[in-house]
């Protein structure tokens, strides 16, 4: 019952032994003790399990590990340097805005935010909003992750030019 | 960044005079811990493993009351790999009495001979792989011997159906002594609140008004369900869970095993949102139960579905009735409030009594008369969410309000202001009112919103409209907060706080109280994180208490301990004002780095207990939490959906301790009553809870946020608050239901009596107005 896949996790290559029923979330946390992609509703509608595959989001609740056979796989451990765990500017911009209460939802917004200025460097606040509508934050701290896109936006920006 | 990188530093510059680092108290510090929610590393107890566990999932009840003839397991322990299928049988030859609660010993940890409730669990499946212990608990069969149910409040007021033989009181409060075994009634606790003579002020009022108003089960919904691992051995028993309060927990769990406390172990790593439901025991005694039993470690993690059928808010009927002079002066008001605390009594009886308090408003009427009763009914159990029972109570007496004024074509606003509870006037209970904004949360709102001034009322289909409510809570009482803090030989300190932080901030605020109090940075207090062997007692995060009461208790530690750094640099011969570092006295006294300061404070406000027969007492809240809202809405009349333009907010928290985290606090109340108002329900068919998924009841999006939502504190400065502070976790929910309900009939005419205020709903009710009702309300 079991197989075998290999992929590229957060850079580096890896290999793990799963059942065909095994989704991403409960493999990044067994085989790999990344806890930052997390359960929380099960169908896909709340966004806690975001993981990036082949830089396309997923709700990694839903998608089975075998599908990433191959694959090259992003989570939010990802977005701080590797070497020097400086933080991303959206991770920053998270902080400084107060993005965040209890941050079981996180790590999907941040993947979200990141993936959104990657697309859109200069995003209005209407496609922040439409943006991050597929992820949910029960303490609704919603209008300091859009003050956060908007900071790190901002910074993106800065460094660019600088 | 140091203030946000959550890392401890060692203020070497800590001086005996303390060298003045600048005010703590009020600063917009990020939160401490911060790095850790942003890298994904922050440990949460739905996530987390021990070796040799066990995963236990739950079958549960599919009849909402119902005799247990039989539960067949064969089919299950079948199952390969799985390790052990448990029912309450099992759970009784390690936990004789499995009974918990915090005010009744009613809840069984497995159902005993009967069930209550769809969906109570009533055997566990127990496996290795999750995967296993789900396919064996599917495959539990179990048999029922129907009974009949109740499921509405007002109808198990009756008592015509009963939901429980006998009552089985704690014993922990005083109040609900008198129900100790009693029989053929579901009224779990009957508050009553006498003040003067209402009948008589009734007879002589110029105008007597009464309306009825009901809301709806909705749940808390925390992102991270329910989670608990306990593991168990002869020696004790360490729980880690995902809690509000774990030293009840702990008190709780002692009390199941007959063991004492200092063998109960619970720890919390951080909340994935809690806002009242991870309060008193959840998973916590079936995990332990099933530990027991198996002699390993066992996880009780639940799925999103499951926590609909945990625990929920209390649904509410409110019959009140006003009676008004001719000067437009409330003479006398009755409030009737039916609680709908489903199966398990929970923390219900307490929302029953505390909420009762402030039932009539935040008006100044001589004559009340409160009788607010907590009742059984076949449904799941109902506990505290973000309020006590306060968003349910002002829904009704604030569009109750605002009916009366529009009845007796009075402004809204000024009958508010003639009747408001101003400073120095007894509060409905008794109590003298102090340091209660309700005048500038009214004012503030009033005036954000133009009040005065005209609206343009939209044209043809589409129409607009404005409302304002104000609220007044009293915060839970008496309880009490412990806290220690320690001061290391390099003058780094160490603070042991049982306040979960859940989100809220609290190990900020905390930390910035310590800091104030001890001329240090608060970034470089550590916090330890919560465990009942180290941190000491706190009754629970709840009730927005914690900032008071812990913030008090965190204050008188860190006094303490300042006091003993001035005895300890006079023993050294240290001149009185000596600015001298901490390490050097640490050095001059101990000869090296060595030796520490202990500091500890206790905390708990003077309170008397109402007087059974009137409700009343001098003495019923340590202080005041205010609240006011205001709303601007279009409605299409058309479709009856309502477009909220403006949503406003004013509170009263004293002196915020952090600005920033003030603002989300009130930002994000609102918001979850926002969707509490609008579109939240718990649709239940004969007991089952219908629509028990993220798919189908849906909580608000980041679509959902008003394009205007304005939110502020206004000055305060609470005089017996640790630095003039007040709670204020829950204070912005009180007010947006009915300034939204009320905007809507400013804006289209019709009322709206029950939430939340659909377009369904709207629509209906502009169809009856119009004197064409839907067939089915025909």
């Amino acid at each position: 019952m079991t197989r075998t896949i290999s992929f590229t996790l957060n850079g580096e290559q890896v290999a793990a032994e799963i059942k065909p029923h095994h989704n991403l979330v409960e493999v990044l946390q067994r085989e790999f003790n990344l806890m930052g992609a997390r359960e929380s509703c099960g169908q896909g509608m709340c966004g806690c399990c975001t993981v990036l595959v082949n830089g396309a989001a997923v709700s990694g609740c839903l998608y089975l590990a075998a599908f990433v056979d191959g694959a090259e796989v992003r989570t939010v451990e990802s977005l701080a340097d590797a070497r020097t765990q400086a933080l991303s500017p959206v991770q920053e911009a998270f902080i400084e805005a107060g993005a965040f209460q209890c941050g079981y939802c996180t790590p999907g917004f941040l993947l979200m935010a990141t993936q959104l200025l990657e697309a859109y460097p200069d995003p209005d606040e209407e496609q922040i909003r439409h943006y991050l509508s597929g992820n949910l934050c029960r303490c609704a701290a919603y209008p300091e992750i859009i003050a956060a896109v908007k900071l790190a936006a901002r910074r993106r920006k800065a460094n660019s030019v600088g | 960044m140091a203030t946000s990188s959550g890392q401890v530093g060692t203020p070497k510059d800590a001086k005996v005079g303390g060298a003045k680092v600048g005010s703590q108290i009020g600063r917009s510090l990020p939160r401490l811990e911060g790095r850790d929610k942003v890298t994904g590393r922050a440990e949460y107890t739905h996530t987390m493993r021990l070796p040799g566990m066990l995963y236990a999932k739950i079958f549960r009840s599919t009849v909402a009351h119902g005799r247990i003839k039989s539960i067949d397991t064969s089919a299950a322990k079948r199952v390969p790999g799985v390790y052990r299928i448990i029912t309450a049988e099992d759970i009784r030859t390690v936990i004789p009495a499995p009974y918990y609660g915090p005010a009744f010993h009613d809840q069984p940890i497995l159902a005993v001979d009967k069930v209550h409730f769809v969906g109570e669990p009533v055997a566990v499946a127990l496996a290795a792989d999750p995967h296993v212990a789900e396919e064996a608990a599917q495959l539990i069969v179990a048999e029922y011997e129907e009974l009949p149910a109740v499921f509405d409040e007002v109808e198990a007021a009756a008592n015509n159906t009963l939901v429980h033989e006998e009552l089985k009181p704690a014993g922990t409060f005083a109040d609900l002594k008198h129900l100790k075994g009693r029989k053929g009634t579901n009224v779990a606790l009957d508050f009553k609140l006498r003040r003067g003579d209402v009948d008589k002020a009734f007879a002589a009022a110029a105008h007597v008004f009464e309306h009825t108003f009901h809301t709806q089960k909705v749940l808390h919904l925390a992102l991270e369900p329910f989670a608990s691992i306990a593991d168990w051995n002869e020696r004790g028993v360490t729980i880690y869970s995902g809690s509000q309060g774990p030293s009840f927990v702990r008190t709780e769990i002692a009390r199941l095993l007959g063991w004492p406390e200092n063998r109960v172990r619970i720890k919390v790593p951080y909340l994935g949102g809690g806002f009242g439901a991870k309060l008193y025991i959840k998973m916590e005694a079936l995990a332990t139960a099933l530990s027991m039993i198996v002699r390993r470690p066992v996880k009780v993690a639940l799925t999103m579905e499951e926590q609909f059928y945990t625990i929920t808010r209390h649904p509410s009927t409110f019959v009140i009735k006003t009676g008004v002079d001719a000067s437009g002066r409330i003479t006398a008001r009755k409030c009737e409030v039916y609680w709908n605390g489903g199966a398990y009594a929970d923390v219900g009886p307490r929302v029953t009594q505390k909420s009762g308090f402030t039932a009539s408003g935040p008006y100044d009427i001589d004559n009340v008369w409160v009788d607010s009763y907590a009742l059984y009914t076949n449904l799941p159990p109902a506990g505290a969410l973000r309020g006590f029972g306060i968003p349910q109570l002002v829904w009704a007496y604030e569009s109750h309000t605002d009916m009366i004024a529009r009845a007796l074509k009075l402004d809204p606003l000024e009958f508010r202001r003639k009747n408001l509870l101003r400073e120095g006037r007894p509060q409905a209970t008794g109590q003298i009112v102090r340091d209660a904004k309700l005048d500038a949360v009214l004012e503030r709102v009033a005036e954000r919103l133009n009040w005065g001034k005209p609206l343009a009322r939209g044209n043809g289909a589409l129409r607009r409209g404005r409302g304002i409510a104000v609220a007044i809570k009293a915060v839970i009482s008496p309880t009490t907060s412990v806290a220690n803090l320690t001061i290391a030989a390099d003058g780094s300190t160490t603070l042991y706080c049982g306040t979960v932080d859940m989100g809220q901030g609290s190990d900020t605020a905390m930390a910035q109280i310590a800091g104030e109090v001890l001329d240090v940075p608060a970034e470089s207090v550590r916090i330890v994180p919560r465990d009942t062997d180290v941190t000491p007692y706190d009754m629970g995060t709840l009730g927005s208490r914690s900032l008071f009461h812990m913030g008090h208790a965190v204050r008188l530690a860190a006094e303490e301990a300042r006091e003993k750094i001035k005895a300890m640099a006079r023993e050294v011969g240290e001149p009185e004002g000596s600015n001298i570092p901490l390490p050097d006295l640490f050095k001059k006294k101990f000869g090296m780095q060595a030796g520490n300061i202990v500091g500890t404070g206790t905390y708990k406000p003077d309170y008397v207990p109402p007087d059974p027969a009137t409700g009343l007492t001098d003495k019923v809240t340590p202080f005041w939490m205010c609240a006011a809202s205001g709303a601007e809405v279009e409605v299409d009349t058309e479709t009856g959906h309502v477009r909220i333009t403006r949503l406003i907010t004013a509170v009263d928290c004293g002196r915020p301790v952090n600005p920033k985290i003030v603002e989300t606090q009130i930002s994000g109340a609102v918001l979850m009553q926002l969707g509490f108002t609008m579109f939240e329900k718990m649709h239940i068919d004969a007991g089952q809870v219908t629509n028990a998924s993220l798919a189908d009841y849906k909580i608000p999006a980041i679509l959902d946020v008003p394009q205007a939502m304005e939110n502020e504190t206004v000055d305060s400065h609470l005089s017996t608050g640790p630095f003039g502070a007040k709670g204020v976790g829950e204070t912005a929910t009180f007010c947006v239901s009915p300034a939204i309900a009320n905007a809507i009939e400013d804006a289209c005419g019709v009322r709206l009596t029950a939430l939340p205020l659909t377009p369904e709903a709207v629509f209906r009710a502009l169809r009856a107005q119009a004197n064409k009702p839907l067939a089915d309300d025909a």
